[in-house]
């Protein structure tokens, strides 16, 4: 290849990838340059009238952060939805997947649209049903619960049950789209590798252990990379189903933002929310590509 | 003319983008759009539509705003420069919206619309010598108790003063059942410290609102008096969320006394059976020697401040304020009217039920108008629950109340120094 066809190659390639980079930069890099620089500043509604009412206060935001019971609080529960969310969204879409994906099920394809239709249904419209099925005296739940002989909880009232009835909406709610996903990555494994294991005498549990799982396993990467940034991001569920209490028990981060932000008007405070929540979710990411290269997966 | 697929399809693409054309037609400026709340916003379509207006008055739009959004809505609106022409604004956001620069004052050719109301509320709106939303209905907290029971412990009705009160309250408690309480005052309520303070006479914040006046004495005796109703026993140390039904568990006794609004009047009447109605009533608040104070509530009516000139704005709002309409108005809503003149007329002043409010309101006193002000409280009434659950003595609650305060007003006290702050 002459060194001016490189060059030639070269340029077609910015000017392909130019308008992606662009908007990229645009919308994407500038605003979280901006919103850093704004979590340097105290831009409240004082400077919301007069732009001459902000001041530079360095790390200040980041200080009375750390000493804000309530951001610790918003942190231990976003956490807690990464810790039990997490494995609890990744492993059951799994083995639906692998249900949906067996040969001896009949009506397959009814039972995955069945199965995605929560993930494309509105989000409030949901969380309207999914009110009434928590609901103390009347909710389907409490009822199921009742016939196993267990108290009716307060599901949305009480706060040590809020947080599990937001999950299990959460899990209802999102199942759909990482199923689709390990659906797509279970169709790709080869089934001689799979009958050539069963023929030597592999069991069910050995082949799914060192024949599909090594096969998906960039996939199941991904997913639990992208549940992980939803859990920490989780907003909309408890801003329609509990506005972050009781006693604050579902305040996210990210709603601990909004509130900052956009109820009290801080958005110094509320950037410098939204940059310690960045500096988290890469941490997690890190850790996790390191335990996936470790394990092969990459 | 034949379509052809591709010109089906390019328009299909298209039509996404047809909203885009809309906005670049001209907007009409001709009409005036109202933005309001919750049951408010649902009954002034009606209300407008028997209004008598000038022949060629501009149209009015009214857009309603869900109590829940309404403040961020507010807000947002000011950034964005998308305010509305005039808007009902909760009484306790006047102070921000002033602040800010969204609101026009009121001229001084409608300030009389503020002669025939409740002295407490307009001084709620007047910030830096003017007056900046003229109130359209009022609302305050007071005692909701229950007759029944207190009668049982020989009283007609709870005692004015606050010595006379508590002891009351612990005859009450004796009187009932072990694990009943006397009153309910709601852990994560800021309202009835704040209502006991006001009625001790404490300002709460001094120096223009730079910092916190919680180490006063008589916020301090408020304090106090606050934490010896759950130390001895006649408040349970609950908050609002743990009770689920606030007017089951008023009728099944658990507590004999809370303090509410006037929309409560209505919920119990709905919600308990008709054998309960005889037995609950209202009452002003006690105060440490006689009838106490509460913060006044409600709702004005703003004129934005990108619209001040419009001629019709403020036109619309003296009509909304006139005796027949606000007449109306409190039989569409039920809400309290902000004109004296009005009570009498509407059968109020004669209610059992309502009169009380009107009692509270003409010894209602100002929250302090600070757009900090509700994040102030907000953290009050996270000291006072660490109080009163053990953490803090009354002095130590005091002086963590001042700091928390002080470094909320940071800015405040620097715009002060700057004489930028109103």
């Amino acid at each position: 290849m002459t060194a001016w066809r490189r060059v030639e190659e070269a340029r077609a390639g910015w000017l392909m990838a130019g308008p992606a980079l662009a908007a990229i930069l645009l919308f994407f890099l500038l605003p979280a340059a901006a919103s850093l620089v704004l979590s340097f500043t105290d831009f409240d509604i004082y400077a919301l009238a007069d732009i001459g009412n902000l001041r530079f206060v360095g790390l200040q935001n980041y200080q009375r952060l750390l000493d804000n019971p309530l951001f610790w609080k918003a942190m231990t529960n976003s956490l807690l939805f990464v810790v039990i969310g997490t494995p609890f969204v990744v492993l059951l879409p799994l083995f639906a997947a692998m249900l949906v994906n067996s040969r001896w099920l009949s009506w397959r394809p009814l039972w995955r649209v069945a199965l995605f239709a929560p993930y494309v249904t509105t989000l409030v419209a949901t969380s309207v049903v999914w009110r009434y099925l928590l609901h103390t005296r009347y909710g389907l739940v409490n009822y199921l619960l009742s016939r196993i002989d267990i108290a009716p909880i307060d599901w949305l009232g009480s706060p040590t049950a809020s947080l599990p009835a937001i999950l299990l909406f959460v899990g209802w709610k999102t199942f759909g789209y990482n199923m689709i996903i390990f659906l797509a990555a279970l169709q790709t494994v080869p089934s001689e590798l799979d009958e050539a294991a069963r023929i030597d005498g592999a069991g069910r549990c050995t082949r799914l252990r060192h024949v599909t799982l090594p096969a998906i396993a960039p996939t199941l990467l991904l997913v639990s990379l992208l549940t992980v940034a939803a859990m920490f991001q989780l907003f909309a569920e408890p801003y329609v189903m509990t506005q972050g209490g009781p006693a604050g028990s579902t305040v996210t981060i990210l709603y601990f933002m909004y509130e900052e932000g956009f109820k009290w008007w801080n958005l110094g405070s509320g950037a410098a929310v939204a940059f310690l929540l960045f500096l988290c979710i890469l941490a997690v990411t890190l850790v996790q590509l390191g335990v996936a290269k470790r394990g092969g997966a990459l | 003319m034949e379509l052809t697929r591709r010109q089906l399809t390019g328009a299909l693409a298209a039509l996404p983008l047809s909203p885009a054309l809309g906005a670049c037609a001209p907007r009409s400026d001709a009409g005036l759009t109202v933005w309001a709340m919750g049951n408010e916003a649902a009954s002034l379509p009606e209300l407008l539509k028997d209004m008598r207006r000038p022949a060629g008055a501009p149209r009015i739009t009214v857009q309603p705003l869900p109590w829940t959004a309404a403040h961020e809505k507010l807000l947002t609106g000011f950034a964005g420069g998308s305010l509305p022409a005039l808007g009902q604004v909760g009484n306790s956001w006047i102070a921000e919206m002033a602040a800010i620069g969204a609101i026009a004052p009121v001229p001084k050719a409608a300030y009389g619309l503020l002669g025939d109301q409740f002295a407490a509320v307009v001084e709620t709106n007047r910030i830096a010598g003017h007056v900046w939303g003229i109130p359209w209905y009022v609302d305050t907290r007071l005692q909701y108790y229950r007759r029944d029971l207190f009668a049982r412990a020989g009283y007609a009705a709870p005692p004015g003063n606050w010595s006379e009160w508590k002891r009351a309250l612990h005859k009450v408690k004796a009187a009932a059942r072990g694990a009943d309480y006397a009153a309910l005052l709601p852990l994560n309520e800021y309202e009835p410290l704040t209502t006991f303070a006001l009625s001790a006479g404490a300002r709460l914040l001094r120096d223009h609102g730079g910092r916190g006046a919680f180490s006063d004495p008589e916020f301090k005796a408020a304090l106090a008096f606050y934490k010896s109703l759950f130390d001895e026993g006649l408040a349970p140390l609950v908050s609002s969320a743990q009770i689920s039904n606030i007017w089951n568990e008023f009728a099944r006794g658990y507590f004999s006394l809370f303090l509410s609004g006037p929309w409560t009047i209505g919920d119990l009447k709905t919600r308990l059976g008709p054998a309960m109605q005889e037995k609950w009533g209202t009452a002003p608040n006690p105060g440490p020697a006689g009838v106490g104070s509460a913060a006044p509530g409600g709702s004005s009516l703003v004129v934005f401040a990108d619209h001040q000139d419009h001629p019709a704005a403020w036109d619309l709002v003296a009509r909304l304020l006139t005796p027949g309409a606000q007449l109306r108005f409190n039989a569409l809503t039920g809400d309290l009217p902000a004109r004296r003149s009005v009570w009498a007329e509407a059968g109020l002043a004669a209610d059992r039920l309502v009169a009380p409010f009107a009692a509270q309101l003409d010894r209602a006193s100002a929250l302090p108008k600070v757009p900090e002000w509700e994040r102030v409280v907000t953290e009050m009434q996270l000291v006072a629950e660490r109080m009163v659950r053990g953490d803090h003595g009354v002095d130590e609650a005091a002086r963590e109340m001042d700091r928390r305060a002080d470094r909320l007003l940071e800015k405040r006290r620097w715009m002060l120094e700057k004489g930028r702050a109103l």
